[in-house]
């Protein structure tokens, strides 16, 4: 006799390896945008992103005793290396994205027991930790102005992802090629008492130099409008829900435009702080994760909008000029106290989880 | 949505357009017939009958148990020639008692009794006709419906809701039904208006059955019956959505419909009750809807009850290729057969014989918390969390969670990206908690047996001593009166 099965005894047609692929597909326009941008550098940071974090789920699966082929397919490590290549300075070294995928896939994912166990978000995880280990080589921004004029070729790119140390990289470095980012050099400005204004004429900032990304930054701090038209394809085919992005963008939003109001010469607009620094890839691909995020519709609201007032404040009065993995961070930390406050209500219950008292006039009331 | 209960549901692939074209067709009488004595939900029916007798169509050969039960008539006339035990229309496979009957081909009826108009009848003796004739609920559940009419007169229902709603994909029966039978399925909803005394009769059919909605509303025009298109999303032919649909009362929970005013009852139930009351006959007969990628032939047939699933296919259809799955009833709650040597009951639906590529079945995948499953379930549960309690043995928290409100429609399985068997585990649950709760019961009832034991021990003792203290009082007493006479004479 065959082993008895329960209904349902037809299943959707989504599944994970789906859901982790289009993940992938809809960061493919920044991703090469950001090639584009930066140059050859930052595609081998991104192949190393990618091929070591594929090597440290192996071994860790196999470390484990997992069945290592079936979770490799399933894409969850693609997509975190992937996105820790995103939050990376786009000439990092070699060893500096090897060691990030080794904390994000190894330390924060798979110690915790694996794909769906992890408290943190592995990429913000990894490159807070980054950023307060190497914190030279986590902030050597290039400025894609400079490489407009001369682009470097890719043995000469080779040399800098693999052989950072090597006096062509110091030269080419020490030549201009890098600058602050436009949220670490506006903070500068005012903290030395310059003008917002003044500022945002100084960094050429425009509305659409923050949406088209040209600027210096990560891989994933480039163009908010390719971002945005994967946010939106994801949106489309159901992977993420709204209520994250949303609650992110109105938590950066609205403390940044009110405040902008009452001293527009000493909080920079609304819209700098949307479109520059990693907002728009926080909102659509860091706190749409799954497995770190709340489980209900209200509780991802909540959730986003802390990630972005967290931000926001770390942004404007904290000691880093982007705080984005930190509030990520913090917010996951805070998600088992939404899930347990914010649970749906159970039909035919109150919200405490009471019955609902039996309306007695709409029975006939005969017995 | 925002508010916490952002039900969406699920919309599985329909797969109606098999069969939603397919007329009933009567089927043929097979060589052998086998009635379960187990077609209802309840006490197994008796046997009237033995091996050797000859019966006639409609003739009742098993009578009703109990309370709650339904008896089984003869769906036409020949010889019993068995009563065995016979593998159920379940996924255990276990064998109940089942009469076998073989047709003689006369297909004679009793006699029939004096024709009435029904609706003269007053709401209890139209309760007892319909338990008389055998109806169940034909959606699936099997409940008695005298069961169900009566307690619904006794708590005194308003609102009549016919359930035309057929959200499982692959069936089409009802859907047939509603079409080729309107009118029958109408006077059916009267007689049930009339039994239980309801002010209001709706009729809710998902509006991805446009003929049928259409055929009922001209059948429904001046009768006072309303009926309504709901949205098509699974699950809305469960009571407790289609009810909140139609009229806005959410049922609460741990109460029956009937409390809150309310009779539910499938659209096939109504025209049992209408064959049974107006034609005399009682439920002989249902229509099945044959379906599935594996079968050649997809169709609906009006089957006599007790027909084996293999008879139905090897006639009505054959196969296309070997169905790695055979299902009683939709591919979202149905129950998985055994093998074809089964019997139509009173409860079959549909008979699907499914391909891989149907069942689209895949090993299960850690769960990653993407709260599909919470977007799904029509009751607002977290079957993630759910899930997450009973796999590590934590049942009493899953209940916590709200476990005994979850239905089983089995959205949440149906949707989850990881394949995980949520509904396995919700059942394994439930049966682990009843089971736990009945040996506590159980427990419970042997410390006050042994507790009243002890003190009906303690009052013989007590009663023994009294007794010897009144012997001996005696004793002395008629000791002293020797004495005294003794003395005195």
């Amino acid at each position: 006799m065959s082993q008895v099965l329960h209904g349902p005894h037809t299943h959707t047609q989504n599944h994970l390896s789906q859901m982790m692929f289009q993940v992938l597909l809809a960061l493919t326009p920044v991703t090469l945008y950001a090639f584009w941008l930066y140059g050859w550098p930052a595609f081998y940071l991104w192949l190393v992103c990618i091929g070591s974090s594929l090597f440290w789920e192996a071994v860790f699966l196999r470390l484990f005793g997992k069945p290592v082929a079936r979770h490799l397919l399933d894409g969850s490590a693609l997509v975190t290396g992937w996105l820790l290549a995103l939050c990376l300075p786009p000439w990092a070294p070699w060893w500096l994205a090897c060691l990030g995928s080794f904390l994000a896939v190894a330390m924060i994912k798979q110690i915790f027991g694996g794909l769906g166990q992890n408290v943190f978000n592995p990429a913000m995880a990894a490159r807070v930790m980054l950023l307060i280990a190497f914190p030279v080589e986590m902030t050597r921004w290039i400025d894609p102005s400079h490489l407009g004029e001369a682009r470097i070729d890719w043995q000469t790119a080779l040399q800098v992802t693999f052989a950072p140390k090597s006096s062509a990289v110091e030269a080419l470095v020490n030549d201009g090629y890098t600058g602050a980012t436009l949220l670490d050099g506006m903070k500068q400005h005012v903290a030395q008492g310059g003008l917002v204004s003044d500022g945002l004429i100084h960094f050429d900032y425009h509305l659409w130099s923050g949406f088209g990304g040209y600027q210096a930054g990560s891989l994933g701090e480039t163009s908010a409008l390719l971002i945005l038209l994967g946010g939106l394809f994801l949106l489309w085919r159901q992977v993420i829900t709204w209520q994250a992005p949303a609650g992110l963008l109105l938590g950066v939003a609205l403390p940044a435009f009110l405040l902008h109001l009452a001293q527009p010469e000493s909080y920079p607009p609304a819209t700098l702080h949307l479109l520059s620094g990693g907002t728009f890839l926080a909102a659509f691909f860091i706190v749409t994760d799954p497995v770190t995020g709340p489980n209900t519709a209200l509780g991802r609201f909540i959730f986003g909008l802390g990630c972005g007032l967290l931000a926001w404040v770390i942004r404007t009065f904290g000691n880093y000029p982007e705080g984005m993995a930190f509030a990520v961070m913090l917010m996951n930390a805070a998600v088992p106290v939404i899930d347990r406050y914010i649970r749906p209500r159970v039909y035919g219950r109150r919200a405490s989880g009471e019955p609902l008292p039996i309306d007695e006039k709409s029975s006939g009331g005969q017995s | 949505m925002l508010i916490p209960m952002g039900y969406q549901g699920v919309h599985p692939p329909s797969h109606k357009s098999l069969t939603e074209g397919s007329k009933i067709r009567r089927f043929p009488l097979p060589n052998a017939l086998y009635l379960s004595l187990q077609q209802h939900l309840g006490a197994p029916a008796t046997p009237l009958v033995k091996p050797g007798d000859r019966v006639r169509k409609g003739q009742k050969i098993a009578d009703s148990q109990g309370a709650v039960s339904a008896p089984v008539h003869a769906p036409t006339s020949g010889e019993i020639i068995a009563l065995s035990e016979h593998t159920a229309p379940h996924p255990s496979g276990l064998p109940v008692l089942t009469l076998t009957l073989a047709p003689d081909g006369m297909d004679e009826w009793i006699d029939p009794p004096e024709s009435l108009d029904p609706f003269t009848l007053c709401p209890e003796s139209l309760c007892q006709r319909v338990g008389e004739a055998g109806i169940v609920g034909m959606g699936g559940a099997t409940f008695p419906a005298a069961v169900k009419l009566l307690g619904s007169l006794k708590a005194g229902v308003k609102t009549l809701i016919l359930n035309g709603g057929e959200c499982e994909p692959y069936l089409t029966c009802d859907d047939r039904l509603m079409q080729e039978y309107p009118e029958q399925i109408l006077q059916g909803a009267l007689l049930m208006q009339q039994a239980v005394q309801a002010k209001q009769v709706l009729i809710g059919i998902e509006d991805n059955k446009p003929q049928a909605i259409q055929a009922m509303q001209a059948a429904a025009k001046g009768s006072g019956i309303e009926v309504r298109a709901v949205p098509s999303r699974y699950p809305m032919g469960s009571e407790k959505l289609l009810v909140q649909q139609l009229t806005g009362i959410e049922l609460p929970a741990r109460s029956r419909a009937a409390d809150s005013g309310i009779l539910v009852h499938n659209v096939a139930t109504a025209r049992a009750i209408y064959q049974a009351l107006f034609e005399n006959r009682p439920l002989i007969s249902r229509v099945v809807t044959l379906s599935g990628g594996a079968l050649t032939h997809p169709g609906n047939w009006e089957v006599p009850l007790g027909t084996l699933a293999s008879d139905l296919i090897n006639y009505a259809s054959g196969f296309n290729e070997a169905p790695v799955r055979l299902i009683m009833g939709g591919p979202m709650m149905g129950i998985q057969l055994p093998d074809l040597h089964v019997p139509i009951i009173k409860g079959s639906s549909g008979i699907l014989a499914l391909t891989p590529a149907e069942i689209n079945a895949n090993e299960p995948q850690p769960c990653v918390r993407c709260t599909r499953c919470v977007r799904a379930c029509p009751m607002g549960l977290l079957p993630l969390e759910m899930a997450a309690r009973i796999r590590s043995g934590q049942l009493k928290e899953a209940e916590t969670l709200g476990l005994q409100d979850c239905v089983g429609c089995g959205a949440c399985s149906y949707t989850c990206p990881s394949a995980l068997p949520l509904v396995h585990l919700f059942n394994y649950a439930k049966g682990a908690l009843g089971k736990r709760r009945q040996e506590a019961e159980k427990m419970e009832r042997t410390r006050e047996l042994a507790k009243r034991r002890e003190a009906r021990l303690i009052q013989q003792a007590k009663e023994k001593e009294a007794l010897m203290a009144a012997r001996r009082a005696a004793a002395a007493k008629k000791a002293a009166e020797a004495q005294n006479e003794a003395s005195s004479s």
